[in-house]
Order: C-alpha cells, then structure tokens, then sequence
C-alpha cells in the first residue's frame, strides 16, 4: 500500500514566520470549482486566473494568514484507496462524484470564523465556485 | 408552584439573557456560563426563602454565578489559561460585590449576532436565541417548534459545539457584513416578540417581558444601524402591535379581536412613534416595513368600518412579493373579504395550500362563514379550530364563539 500523498504535505511554502500572528484557529479553505469549465478556458482566461490566484497568495503571505496552500491536479488524476478486511482496494477516480471538485486549498491561521470567511471569499475560485471552510482540530 | 419560586422564575426570565451574555463575555463559553448560571439560580432558590429576595436581584445572580464560573473553570483543565487570566482579575477570597452598585455591562448585542450568525442553520438560530437571550425552558422552546424537547436539545448542543469548534465569534460584526448579518438578527428579534404576545402555552395571552426585549433590541438595532430602513421597519411593527396590549384582553383574560377592540385601551405614545418610524422610511419597502404600514392602517383607523381595507389588500399583495407564506395570504384574503366581500374572501381563503393544521386559518374561515350566515359551516370549522389551538386564551375565544353560534342557531330564522 502507497498512498499518494504528494500533495498534502511536499512543496508548501515556507510560511512567513516574521508576519505570522499569535496563533488562533486554524482552517482548511477547500477550493471546490467545476473542472469541465476550466478545461474550456483559454489561454488568457487562466493566465488572469492565476495572476489573481498569484495576488491572492501574496496578500495573505504579507497579512500573516497564510499557513499553505496547493493547488491539485484534476480528479482524472486522482486515485481512492480503501483498506477493507486487510485487503486493499484501489479505484481509479476521486472519492465522491460531485458537482464541483476539489481543486486546492489554502491553511490558514485566522482570528474566528469571520476572518476565514472573508478571506475564504476573497478567493478567486468564491466568484464561481464553492469554498468549504473546515476549522482544524486542535491537538 | 408557590409564590416564591414564582418570583425566583419572574427575576431569572428578566435577568437571565442579560446575565448569560455577560457571563459568556467573560468565560467563552455557552456551557459553562449556562451552568454557573443555574447554579447561581440553584442557590438563590436555597438562600433567598430565608435572606429575602436581594434588592437588585438581577446584580445579585451576576455575581453568583461569576463566582460558580471562576470555579468551573478552575477545576476545568482545558481553560487553564483563561482561568489563569480571570484569576488574575478577580480576589480568590471571594466577596459578595455590593448587588446595588455591581454594573451589568450590556452584551447581549454581542450575543445575539453569535446566535444568529449564518454559519449556524436557522433552526439552531432561534433556539439559541430563545434559549440564551430569551431565557426560554427547552421545553418552551420545543413546544413553540412543536418538536420532541430532546431533538431540540441535541440542537443546542450541536449549535453550541459548532460555535466552540468552528470558532464563531462573540462579537459584533465588522460594517461591511452587518447589513446582510441583521436580517438574520430582525428574524429572530421578531420571533421573539411573537413568543411573548401570543406565548404558546403561557397562562396569559402576553409576555410583556418578552415584548419589551425585543422592542429593546430592535432599538439597539436601529442605533447601530440607522441607515438600514427594515431596522425602523421592524419596531415600528412591534410598537405597533405592542399599542394594542391592553385591548387584546378583556379584565376576565378573554381574547378580544381587532375588530372589537376599544382603540381609547390603544397606547397613543407607541403608536405616534411608529408612525413617526414610518415617516422616515417612506421609499424603502421590505417585509418589515410593510407589515408595519398594514398595522398602520389599523392605528390611523377609528373602528373596522372606517379601515381602509383594499389598502390593506394591496399592501398584502405587495407583502407577498417578499415573503409568499400561507399566513400571509390568508391574512390577505381576510382583507380581500373586507373590501370586496366576505364570499370573495372565503374563495381567496380556500385557495391557500398549507394551512390545513393552522387554526387560525380554520378560525378566520369559519368567521366568514358566520358572516355569511352559514351556521353549521362556521360551527365546523371553529371546532376544527379549537381541535388544533394551544393557547388557552384563544382556546376560550373559540369555545364562546361556539356557543354564541349554538345560541344564535336555537332563533329562527327571518321571514
């Protein structure tokens, strides 16, 4: 059994630690958009998509926010893994067929709810899609 | 219940939303400030038979159940460091602060945009509200919902561990959100005001209390937020309903309706202050603004002969436009039955879906019926009425109303 964790915790970047407030609560900003819409944008359409994704990032970098963030590679990609009386079963395809896709993420460290929903809707993927805000547990 | 536990239950329904909202303030906790809420009350059911009821007893279950919280969180280890801060304010050797002088700082603003904030369902939303800042029972509140207490229970608690978990803030929200934040907040204020004028199961038609808070927090609303008109709109409603207290019950408690009321009994200051809410919110029509003006109309009018009833209808039909329930329809066709006649109200009336289980639709029906003369029909559906209704002050309403049917039937009939 391997599981693919590639992307839950290689290639995030450092926090900005000098900015980084006291800490508060933490939430997962879990980016749902329709990917059968942004394989039909054009080229311009997701250069201006990442410019905003790009500012987006820098801002909340600055303000102390930012904890981590990806973005994922398409669901055609992904891979579901469930271990059932010690055997494990591997299926092509994500864990839930939905009607908006989880396509990244952010970690961020955030004051109360309030704060994460107005950063959670600054998010450019807000404007069309659906970001599911997920405080995270505390150890 | 004996007198006295009476009144330890009048002081805890005035004081308890104030207290608890304070007490959460200074704990951040719905629990705890819950628990050490009711046993400050445990206490004082204990201490004040023999000590006396305390000249502000309100201050004095404050200070109570502060002194219960410090010990909670005390023995709490998960809120070590907010004991460790509390202690660091407060003398160990506790003291009884001076209940006449002890300030009650107001958080109950604070309080009821955290139990009405939209990441919590609206189900949880009024309960808490009614819970919290209305110092309703479960079992009231369960009952006014109509559903089992333990389902509303495990709402409570659900919306309480979302409000830990989630990290909902007890605070009031920041300029560029509270606009869409205080529709969720009129919402409730408003259902608060219904549970006292026409409490579920109260022995009397109205809780004053209950009004007089909701008016209160409509008027806070209004302070903070002049520039939303449906804040105007909103009290001006309540004021306007409130006027007419004093005429709604005879001296026996008898339910009196509108159309029987004596206006002299109508409060004349409440009513000069909504419409002078009114006034300065003339171009912005939203939900609570017109229901407003349709109380208006009542409070501008002599008696039911002289009300401008196709006014009423229309400001129904413009109703409609922003919330199209059954009950406002049906309060639609009775104004229709006003101005255009009562057997073109009765066919707008059986054209509402949804309110087969309402008696006030069965009731507003059958009032037709008898002013059409059709005296089995209304018996039927006052009956019907009476079948579903809860408040014992409209229970009796519907019983004379039945007899005086019985009594009017044993005449014969004209010539």
């Amino acid at each position: 059994m391997s599981p693919n964790r590639r992307t839950s915790e290689s290639g995030q970047p450092a926090p900005n630690i000098d900015n980084l407030k006291e800490p508060a609560m933490q939430y997962l900003l879990a980016i749902y958009t329709q990917e059968s819409a942004a394989a039909q944008a054009t080229p311009e359409d997701m250069k201006a998509m990442m410019g905003a994704y790009y500012a987006f990032t820098m801002e909340i970098k600055e303000k102390g926010v930012y904890l981590g963030g990806n973005a994922l590679q398409p669901t055609t990609t992904a891979t579901t893994v469930r271990v059932r009386e010690g055997n494990t079963i591997t299926t092509d395809g994500p864990f839930a067929e939905t009607r908006e896709q989880l396509g990244g993420y952010y970690l961020v460290n955030c004051e109360n709810l309030d704060e994460a929903i107005a950063y959670a809707a600054k998010i450019p993927g807000a404007a069309f899609g659906s970001i599911e805000i997920r405080p995270v547990w505390a150890m | 219940m004996s007198s006295f536990s009476a009144s330890l239950d009048a002081v805890f329904r005035n004081e308890s939303g104030r207290i608890l909202a304070s007490l959460i303030r200074y704990s951040g906790s719905f629990d705890l400030a819950e628990e050490a809420l009711q046993d400050a009350c445990e206490i004082a059911a204990r201490t004040w038979p023999s000590s006396g009821v305390p000249g502000n007893p309100g201050a004095w279950l404050t200070a109570a159940a502060r002194r219960r919280l410090i010990d909670a969180i005390r023995r709490d280890r998960l809120h070590r460091e907010k004991g460790a801060e509390l202690l660091a304010t407060t003398p160990t050797e506790f003291e009884m602060p001076d209940p006449e002088v002890i300030e009650l700082p107001d958080d109950r603003l604070r309080l009821i945009f955290t139990c009405c904030h939209p990441a919590l369902n609206p189900e949880a939303q009024l309960a808490l509200t009614l819970r919290t800042l209305g110092g309703l029972t479960t079992d009231e509140i369960a009952r006014a919902f109509l559903i089992p207490e333990a389902t509303l229970a495990q709402r409570l608690v659900r919306a309480k561990t979302k409000i830990r978990q989630a990290g909902i803030p007890y605070e009031v929200p920041s300029r560029d959100s509270i606009a869409e934040r205080s529709e969720a907040v009129r919402a409730v204020i408003y259902l608060i005001f219904n549970e006292g004028y026409a409490a579920t199961f109260a022995p009397s038609l109205v809780r004053a209390d209950l009004c007089a808070e909701a008016i209160r927090l409509a008027r806070v609303l209004c302070e903070l937020l002049p520039v939303d008109p449906e804040n105007r709109g909103l009290l001006a409603l309540m004021l306007l309903q409130d006027s007419r207290r004093a005429a709604r019950t005879d001296n026996d408690g008898n339910l009196v309706t509108l159309d029987e009321q004596d206006r002299a009994k109508w409060n004349p200051a409440k009513i000069i202050e909504a419409l002078a809410l009114l006034m300065r919110s003339a171009p912005a029509y939203g939900r609570y603004t017109l229901e407003a003006r349709i109380a208006a109309e009542h409070a501008r009018s002599a008696g039911t002969g002289e009300t401008d009833w196709a006014e009423i209808a229309r400001l129904y039909s413009d109703l409609c436009l922003f919330c199209k329930t059954p009950v406002v329809e049906l309060n639609r066709a009775v104004a229709v039955a006003m101005s255009e006649g009562f057997e073109m109200g009765l066919a707008v009336m059986d054209q509402i879906p949804g309110l087969e289980s309402f008696h006030l639709f069965h009731a507003a029906r059958a009032d037709l019926l008898r002013r059409l003369g059709r005296s089995q029909a209304a018996l039927a559906g006052y009956s019907r009425a009476l079948e579903l209704v809860t408040n014992p002050v409209e229970r009796a309403y519907l019983q004379r109303r039945i007899a005086a049917l019985d009594s009017a039937g044993r005449v014969p009939p004209l010539p």
